[in-house]
């Protein structure tokens, strides 16, 4: 029996010291979960899209406006061609909102014709340090058949935004800016209009509804009024740029961005095109 | 003499079945099992910030919205959600009051913190915005609770309760309980790579290269006890369950990644094959965690390494013969 005792004991003292090891075990296993998730956690979100990645030359902020002298002014203006065939846009269910009537289909790509919709063309660079005033008038944006009007808005930053909603159902406007805050709004039918400005400079905002996640559009924040979208004939006009050497930079949700180099003298008046493929 | 201590410890002479408890236990692991797929069909469809408010949905706490759109999608999961709620809360209560098992109650109560901590996390991804990292967290845990509810079933299950294990030592190396517990490791570290991916926190690579880890370490798992311990049904069962899963689970990863990745990169918006090969692989995803569990705890009560190892600390009493 005494035996018996003492070989228990024994027994006891192998069994803390594999419960220890165990323990140990399971704390390492448990440290190494913990590293995996700050790993992942650490990592930077996966941009799926092809986005520009070059910032746009600023203003100084809070600066006062540098006069332009109205008699010297130049324009630039040009069409933004699509080479090769362009993909049929995809159709757009819209069965999940009995609200959303109509046909839709994907802006991603939009060229009739050759020629390429919703490219945004802004000046990149040659401006300086020139200060524009932030204009009083809002720009609207509408949500309209369960879709966005325009699919891409330039806007100068501070300046107002006004978000309407004509459909006859709940859209929610969530922007997914990078340098901007982030927000998240819903607007019901027959509400008031949001006002909504964004404080930075970036290109290509991407603008989304979870509620009709076909809804998507993007919205470029500039600190100038310089830039034009092309509409369905490819074609855009930027006026009123000083005399000057500057880089235009011409831009789509998909396809990226190009530059282009351009010198204006007084009361100029140049073509530049662009062409993108896929 | 250990057997006797052994016997005593995994007979649990003192708890009776309670039915109703168990079928309650089974309840709510079914519902929270619907509410792991109602999570899925949120992410596929990109619905998660349609309700953009949190604790309430569109202001209210009560009312329900107009469910079209993501909204359907999103308040049915906050509407499940709250229904797993209450289930666990009564489960809490109903164990920690009829069980005398000391550990289950304890567990009820972990199981309670879960789903409370699981709420909390929901709602930081909606007023966060999504960030890939609570998100990913949201969905391991998800599982994580779905396994605790899983094992409460298992634990008020007839034959736990009432059987006396029939038992195996294991003598070969790895054992059979690591080999376990290595596949329950390395399935939730997929778990977290393909949340992260779903996510947009990471890249697709990462959870694609560690699924034939998965399979070699499932495989080598499931092998060993069909080979070794087929007698046992406790063990084959969930063994043959575990390699059934992962099939289906290879499967439903190569098709998720073709509807996703290959075909639906571009897409104007969430198109059905995607949207269900993801939720499936997801729910699969989440069954086989569960029974790379369930043969975990069975495995550590049916096929020990050496008995010693196994007693539990109020049992270390040597008892004389």
């Amino acid at each position: 029996m005494q035996g018996d005792i003492s070989k228990g004991f024994q027994d006891f003292s192998r069994k803390g010291d594999i419960m220890k090891r165990k323990t140990r075990l399971a704390l390492f296993g448990l440290l190494c979960l913990l590293g995996l998730w700050l790993l992942v956690g650490c990592g930077k979100k996966e941009s799926t899209s092809e986005q520009p990645t070059s910032a746009p030359t600023s203003a100084q902020p809070g600066a006062p406006a540098t006069p332009i002298d109205p008699n010297t002014v130049a324009s630039v203006s040009g069409a933004v061609k699509f080479e090769g065939t362009a993909p049929k846009p995809a159709k757009i269910d819209m069965s999940q909102d009995p609200a959303c009537k109509g046909t839709n289909t994907a802006e991603t790509l939009v060229a009739d014709n050759g020629n390429l919709a919703n490219v945004f063309v802004y000046v990149k660079d040659g401006l300086g340090n020139r200060a524009f005033d932030v204009p009083k008038d809002s720009v609207t944006l509408d949500q309209s058949g369960c879709r966005y009007h325009p699919h891409v808005l330039g806007v100068i930053a501070g300046q107002n935004i006004e978000i309407k909603n004509d459909d006859p159902t709940t859209h929610n406007i969530h922007p997914t800016p990078k340098d901007n805050r982030e927000w998240n709004e819903s607007q019901p039918p027959k509400a008031a209009p949001l006002e909504k400005s964004f404080a930075r400079e970036e290109i290509m905002l991407p603008v989304k509804c979870n509620q009709h996640p076909w809804m998507k559009m993007y919205i470029n924040v500039l600190k100038n009024p310089l830039y034009a979208v092309t509409g369905t004939d490819g074609k855009y006009t930027i006026k009123g740029l000083p005399p000057g050497d500057y880089t235009l930079a011409f831009v789509h949700e998909k396809l990226g961005e190009q530059d282009q180099k351009v010198t204006l003298a007084a009361k100029d008046s140049k073509t530049v095109d662009a062409s993108f493929k896929q | 003499m250990f057997y006797r201590i052994k016997e005593s410890l995994l007979k649990a002479v003192a708890t009776p079945y309670n039915p109703a408890l168990h079928r309650f236990a089974v309840f709510t692991a079914a519902v929270t099992f619907l509410l792991i797929i109602a999570g899925a069909l949120v992410t596929s469809n990109d619905a998660g910030l349609s309700v953009p408010d949190w604790p309430t949905s569109f202001g209210s706490l009560y009312k329900i919205p107009h469910l079209v759109g993501g909204v359907k999608f999103e308040h049915t999961h906050r509407m499940i959600a709250e229904f797993v709620g209450f289930l666990t809360i009564i489960l809490t209560i109903w164990t920690w009051r009829a069980e005398p098992r000391r550990w289950m109650k304890y567990l009820g109560v972990a199981a309670v913190g879960l789903v409370i901590a699981q709420g909390i996390l929901g709602g930081l991804t909606v007023l966060f915005y999504l960030p890939p990292a609570i998100s990913s967290f949201h969905a391991a845990l998800a599982q994580t609770f779905f396994c605790t509810t899983i094992a409460i079933v298992l634990f008020t299950g007839r034959r736990w309760v009432e059987e006396v294990p029939r038992i195996e030592l294991d003598v070969r190396r790895p054992s059979l309980i690591t080999l376990t517990l290595l596949a329950i490791f390395v399935l939730y570290v997929q778990l977290i790579l393909g949340a992260m991916f779903r996510h947009k926190g990471m890249s697709w690579w990462p959870h694609v290269v560690n699924a034939p880890i998965i399979a070699i370490v499932l495989t080598w798992t499931a092998i060993r006890a069909l080979s070794q311990y087929s007698k046992i049904e406790a063990v084959r069962r969930p063994a043959i369950a575990m390699l059934s899963l992962l099939i289906a689970q290879l499967c439903l990863g190569f098709v998720a990644f073709e509807t996703r990745v290959v075909w639906g990169h571009d897409a104007a918006q969430p198109e059905l094959p995607m949207v269900i090969s993801t939720v499936a692989h997801v729910a699969v995803g989440a069954l086989l965690l569960a029974t790379a569990v369930i043969l975990a705890i069975q495995v550590w009560r049916h096929v020990p390494i050496v008995f010693e190892e196994r007693v539990p600390t109020g049992e270390r009493k040597p008892v004389a013969a």
